[in-house]
């Protein structure tokens, strides 16, 4: 009795855990409601205002104006490329992540799952801005890249390839493709390792109890082991499009010169000073994120959470 | 006949250790046969390697006569009720039941019809709609039960299937798996670390310690006439006498066991003093301390029971000291 008299702040808190609890929430509450959603709003208030044409000054009037502008031909390409760009880039990370987590997850022990989360961190530890510039001179027409393939007597192939309308171009760091591999690359391990996590709660009986019920691996893969892995991979979408949505630096340095998402919030809300079409394109991935939630949520995805 | 399981000089090692040491075993059609033995003895791996989840070292296995070494256990007509029971977490009970059928190809409404077949005959009806996380323990050893028995395998394989059900549950489905296996007439492989079950359920029953067979036979013949002194003291927990205090009491020079419960106190050949005691319940349990070598008797209740220090005499009925002649251990 004479220790409790030492640490009463201990004790009270132990007697009242609600107050303990309140104390321990409302820091990040008030980060989340003031800072994080305060400023979400803000832009989404944003959006509803408009921009006067003639003194380039923005009106203060609640108005559609600014979202019917998003549909114009221009502004509905920018769109359509950044989804399109974002979708790619999730479905090639997904298909390239998978046997990576899974084998870290079921094969990997001691050292080699050591290895394997460094292999997978790595990337994350350099910064984005060299990674980018880097594969800017791996796939430059005088890159590595172009020398391998010339050296192997291949270069026809990558000629064929970039004479292809669209995803090909002068050369793959002035291409589609080119902003294609470097988000996959930068945003892989937002992939491999949600989907890792979720492989790991997966015990091997089950997967022997499938086999032991006269499956085939083929069968095993389809019926067991991608419906448990299924809320990782979609953990890992939502990371890798999300961020391809929003980026600006990834088509900025390399690609064409034809704008994403990202370029154009910076563009508009920069040079161009138009605050509320900047904010209305802003909206757009958060609007196509919930749809995809909504979407992935009724297909059972998040079930076995 | 030919034999269900049949293994020849089958090994499986992992490393330097060998689970399963050169193992010689047949198991009958119809036959409810035991894989008795402590952990780490090589029991489970020996049933894995009839399921195919395991590929020996060495040795070969038939199943039915034919070579399945080499045959995956999606090829092996033989199924599987697993320890932790390995129900598929996104598939409701009856789906998980009629996951066999499904990946087989068999058309929706068969597979409906034999998964809820399947669950009546587990007494499972009119669950097949709930997901297994809303089960209770007893109720998911069901399903996986059923869940193998759909499949009518020739062989059903149980691994430790009773070891996370409470005491009164196992013995209800004790009674209920032995009575099952007869009326399905198929044979079941059981493996398990309670002695206790291996002799109430088994047709026959095989001793396991470090990967080898110590004894296979029945209940009565491992009990009442253990082969090694692993056996005895492993099944029952019975008194293992040296080589020596054998010689000195029959003149035979081989190690023997005697059942703490055929020993009487009073009149005998052997002499010690009482230096534990434990009340069981049902019975009381001394240790007597004879010149070193420490004897467990057993007195049923009713019996009188000698003081912790006491002098006592211990004599057996003839016929209750087994020989154990053919100790290899």
């Amino acid at each position: 009795m004479a220790e409790a008299r030492r640490a009463p702040l201990s004790d009270t808190l132990w007697r009242r855990p609600r107050l303990l609890l309140a104390l321990l929430i409302t820091p990040p509450l008030l980060w989340l409601g003031i800072v994080y959603l305060g400023a979400l709003f803000a832009l989404l208030a944003q959006s509803f205002f408009s921009i006067d044409e003639f003194s380039g000054l923005i009106s203060y009037e609640l108005t559609l104006k600014t979202y019917a502008e998003l549909l114009r031909a221009s502004n509905l390409d920018i769109l359509l490329r950044t989804i399109a760009m974002a979708s790619a880039v999730t479905v090639s990370a997904a298909v390239v992540a998978f046997p990576i987590a899974y084998y870290a997850a079921r094969y990997a022990r001691g050292r080699w799952k050591a290895v394997f989360y460094l292999g997978a961190m790595l990337p994350l530890w350099s910064s984005y801005l060299v990674k980018v510039y880097s594969w800017k001179l791996i796939l430059a027409k005088e890159g590595v890249l172009n020398w391998l393939f010339e050296t192997l007597h291949l270069a026809w192939v990558l000629e064929a390839y970039l004479a292809i309308p669209v995803i090909g171009g002068n050369s793959l760091s002035v291409s589609w493709t080119g902003t294609f591999l470097v988000f996959l690359y930068v945003w892989l391990p937002f992939m491999i390792l949600p989907i890792q996590a979720s492989l790991e709660r997966v015990p091997p009986s089950m997967l022997e109890a499938s086999g032991d019920l006269g499956a085939r691996p083929g069968q095993t893969l389809r019926y067991v082991i991608l419906p448990l892995a299924l809320p990782g991979i979609i953990a890992g979408s939502i990371f890798t499009f999300s961020l391809t949505m929003g980026d600006y630096i990834v088509p900025q340095i390399v690609g064409t010169s034809a704008r994403m998402i990202g370029q154009a919030v910076y563009q508009f809300q920069g040079t161009a000073g138009n605050i509320p079409l900047a904010a209305a394109f802003a909206v757009v991935p958060i609007v196509v994120m919930g749809v995809y939630l909504t979407l992935a949520k009724s297909a059972g995805a998040f079930d076995e959470l | 006949m030919t034999a269900a399981i049949s293994f020849k000089g089958l090994s499986r090692h992992f490393g330097d250790v060998r689970a399963v040491d050169s193992v010689d075993l047949e198991i009958g059609a119809g036959e409810f046969f035991v894989l008795l033995g402590p952990s780490g003895s090589g029991k489970t791996t020996c049933l894995r390697l009839i399921a195919g989840f395991e590929r020996p070292t060495a040795g070969r296995i038939w199943i039915f006569g034919e070579d399945a070494t080499a045959a995956p256990p999606y090829r092996r007509p033989v199924n599987t009720v697993f320890q932790d029971y390995a129900l598929f977490p996104h598939l409701n009970v009856r789906d998980n039941v009629a996951y066999g059928l499904m990946v087989r190809g068999d058309a929706k409404a068969a597979r409906r019809k034999s998964a809820d077949e399947a669950l009546a005959l587990v007494a499972l009806d009119g669950f097949g709609d709930r997901k297994p996380s809303e089960l209770s323990g007893g109720q998911r050893q069901r399903v996986a039960l059923a869940r193998a028995l759909v499949m009518q395998p020739k062989v059903l394989l149980l691994d430790e299937p009773l070891g996370a059900l409470d005491l009164k549950l196992r013995e209800q489905m004790q009674g209920e798996l032995k009575t099952l296996q007869r009326q399905l007439g198929i044979a079941f492989v059981f493996v398990t670390h309670d002695q206790g079950e291996a002799l109430s359920m088994g047709d026959r029953v095989a001793v396991f310690d470090k990967g080898r067979i110590q004894q296979v036979g029945s209940p009565e013949d491992v009990y009442d006439r253990p082969e090694t002194p692993f056996v005895a003291d492993f099944v029952g927990a019975s008194n293992v006498l040296s080589a020596d205090m054998v010689h000195d009491l029959v003149g035979r020079n081989a190690p023997a066991s005697l059942r703490p419960e055929a020993i009487r106190i009073g009149f005998g050949p052997l002499a010690g003093v009482v230096h534990a005691r434990a009340f069981l319940g049902s019975a009381t349990r001394i240790e007597v301390d004879c010149d070193g070598q420490k004897l467990k008797v057993l007195i049923p209740k009713g019996g009188e029971v000698p003081q912790m220090g006491d002098s006592v005499t211990l004599g057996w009925s003839e016929g209750a000291l087994h020989i154990m002649d053919s100790a290899n251990g």
